[in-house]
């Protein structure tokens, strides 16, 4: 069938959703993947349980923390986002959470998140490039939330240790009107 | 019954005590809708928003859809978002770019200026007048320097008359833009909130929270906001009337006498907006610009221009409400531009260091008032020394509840009337 050979594209009302196309790694590298997984759910749970410290550690230097609106590949340099840190925004969320006095974050959501669907993608440089979706559960005082995003990583080795040099969360409703986020999703 | 329906609100707002169900009950939220929502000047956008002809983009007047449009002789139109047939949506995009708008239902096609053009299989018509069947407009539309409000009922009074003396506010903020004119480009954070609209607009110009609500930030960033909500501070809140409040650091700012002290930065470290804010004002004129800054002020009843970025309150019921927020851009000034964008990102929206924390407190504030006593709110702070500026302006301290019972004193107006 001829459609197999070609590369399909969507209508474009679609790929402001879907995002533009990016190359999915068809080698396997058992070792790297589950390496890649491990990070993730460490991530994952630091969020979940609001151990700040641990979470922020996971930074590189130059880090990037992109939460866009309206889209998925939007520009952050142009258009709103709802959350654009560099490295030392990264730690004033930080700072502000851990005063004690943030106070959509007192008492904290109580959270647990799912992260699945990994797939590495191509990478033109050293970073390792992977893509996975999670579900947030949330309860606060508001009430019970669901969370849905497509996440986005660069992912580099330092020291021999990984560290996230950017992680981009494409919340698959930014385009409508949506509650506090105030925990690190 | 006048004198009930008078007697009614008389007692729900009264001097410095507003009753809870104003900010819960149905009944009253759909008479707002009526009476304030579908009858006053309601903000809708700004012309930059659709910079090209046949641009259009949805906006809002209460909790009704708008398409705000720009039709292809250049007019701004605002159309309602409903085939004049059965009602289906003749546009479901956001934004976009159209000459025409056809209905999906029974292919009904209408001219961005709301003409029905044609309709399919048009014999089943005969005799018809099309003229009549075109989209709905709001009734009325003005534009004050690029703010397009709109005005469901067909009569009242003028734009110019309801923003009275808040205009100054408008003039001032697009004063702080060398070329007098500012851009709304980069879209907008929606903040879904579980709170009534009235507890937003009144929290707008209260300048009693900020060092409670926003210590957080205040004391991990060197914010110097915190200085103008002090016990000390010598800024002010001012009612312009009809609802418009407004929170005046200028007091302070003068003091300070510090070019760009009102956005925490210097002219050293914006040269380029300094230079060209001198070329076009001269070098007086633009030093007072950069002192006074850019305004606080609450347009009633859903614009809020925050110094640096716009937030427009959309009702949605009398528990749920949206903050729409966006950077304000100043027309042709990248290097401000970008730090204005920065700014707000980091303030505002679901995530914002500050909005978030606002919005908790809407929050809890709504859940509270299911307890039914006391039955009042309770807005006195500092009626003891309101006084009047020199153009006879109620004003008083920046933490007093002065916008608060000003803004009640106005819906009381409109309510009252039929
Ligand atoms: S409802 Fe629009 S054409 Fe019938
Ligand atoms: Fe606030």
């Amino acid at each position: 069938m001829a459609a197999e050979a070609e590369v399909i594209d969507g209508p474009d009302i679609l790929k402001e959703w879907v995002g533009k196309g990016r190359v999915f790694s068809k080698t396997f590298n058992p070792e790297l993947y589950h390496e890649v997984q491990q990070f993730v759910f460490r991530e994952a749970r630091l969020q979940d349980i609001h151990d700040y410290d641990a979470w922020e550690e996971l930074w590189s230097d130059d880090a990037i923390y992109w939460v866009p609106a309206n889209g998925t590949d939007t520009d952050p340099e142009r258009d709103m986002s709802l959350i654009y840190d560099n490295r030392s925004r990264i730690s004033l969320r930080i700072r502000q959470l851990k005063t004690g006095r943030r106070h959509s974050q007192t008492p904290p959501s109580q959270l647990a998140r799912v992260v699945s669907n990994f797939e590495l993608i191509e990478s033109d440089n050293n970073d390792i490039k992977v893509m996975c979706n999670a579900q947030i559960f949330e309860t606060n005082l508001r009430g019970d939330t669901m969370w849905a995003s497509r996440n986005e990583y660069s992912l580099r080795r330092i020291n021999g240790e990984l560290k996230m040099a950017y992680k981009k969360v494409v919340l698959i409703n930014n385009n409508k009107p949506i509650y506090t986020l105030s925990f690190l999703v | 019954m006048e004198q009930y329906v008078h007697s009614k609100w008389k007692k729900l707002i009264q001097p410095g005590m507003v009753h809870g169900s104003l900010y819960y009950d149905d009944e009253i939220f759909k008479e707002e809708v009526e009476k304030i929502w579908f009858r006053t000047w309601v903000y809708v956008g700004h012309v930059s928003e659709v910079p090209n002809v046949n641009d259009f983009v949805t906006k809002s007047i209460g909790p009704m859809p708008v398409l705000m449009v720009r039709d292809r002789n250049g007019e701004i139109q605002l159309l309602l978002n409903r085939c004049p047939h059965r009602g289906n949506a003749v546009c479901v995009q956001e934004k976009g770019n159209r000459a025409r708008f056809t209905c999906p239902y029974h292919s009904w096609t209408f001219s961005n200026s709301g003409e029905l053009m044609n309709y399919a299989f048009p014999e089943g018509y005969e005799g018809t007048d099309k003229s009549k069947l075109g989209l709905s407009k709001v009734p009325r539309i003005a534009i004050y320097r690029g703010f397009v409000f709109g005005s469901m009922a067909q009569e009242g009074p003028t734009l110019e008359e309801h923003l009275g003396g808040a205009r100054r506010t408008i003039d001032q903020l697009c004063d702080n833009s060398p070329t007098g004119e500012i851009e709304i480009s980069a879209g907008f954070l929606r903040h879904r909130t579980r709170a009534n609209w009235k507890f937003i607009l009144e929290n707008e110009c209260d300048g009693y929270h900020p060092g409670f609500v926003h210590s957080s930030i205040f004391s991990v960033s060197d914010s110097a906001i915190g200085s103008l909500y002090g016990n000390d501070a010598v800024a002010v809140t001012r009612s312009f009337g009809n609802g418009h409040t407004e929170v005046d650091p200028r007091p302070e700012f003068r003091r300070r006498g510090e070019p760009l002290s009102w956005f925490g930065t210097t002219t050293e470290r914006l040269p380029e907006y300094t230079r060209q804010m001198k070329e076009a004002y001269g070098e007086e004129r633009a030093r007072e610009i950069m002192i006074d800054g850019s305004p606080h002020v609450m347009i009633f009843p859903n614009l809020f221009i925050a110094e640096i970025q716009i937030f427009v309150i959309q009702p949605v019921s009398a528990n749920e409400s949206i903050q729409h927020s966006t950077a304000i851009q100043f027309k042709g000034a990248p290097d401000i531009n970008r730090r204005l964008r920065q700014q707000t990102m980091g303030s505002v929206g679901p995530a914002g260091f500050l909005l978030a924390d606002d919005t908790e407190m809407y929050e809890r504030n709504q859940r509270g008032l299911e307890i039914r006593d006391p039955e009042y709110l309770y807005l006195k702070r500092g009626e003891h020394r309101e006084r009047r500026d020199e153009d006879g302006f109620l004003i008083g301290h920046s933490t007093d509840d002065l916008p608060s019972r000003e803004i009640w004193r106005h819906y009381l107006s409109i309510m009252e009337a039929e």
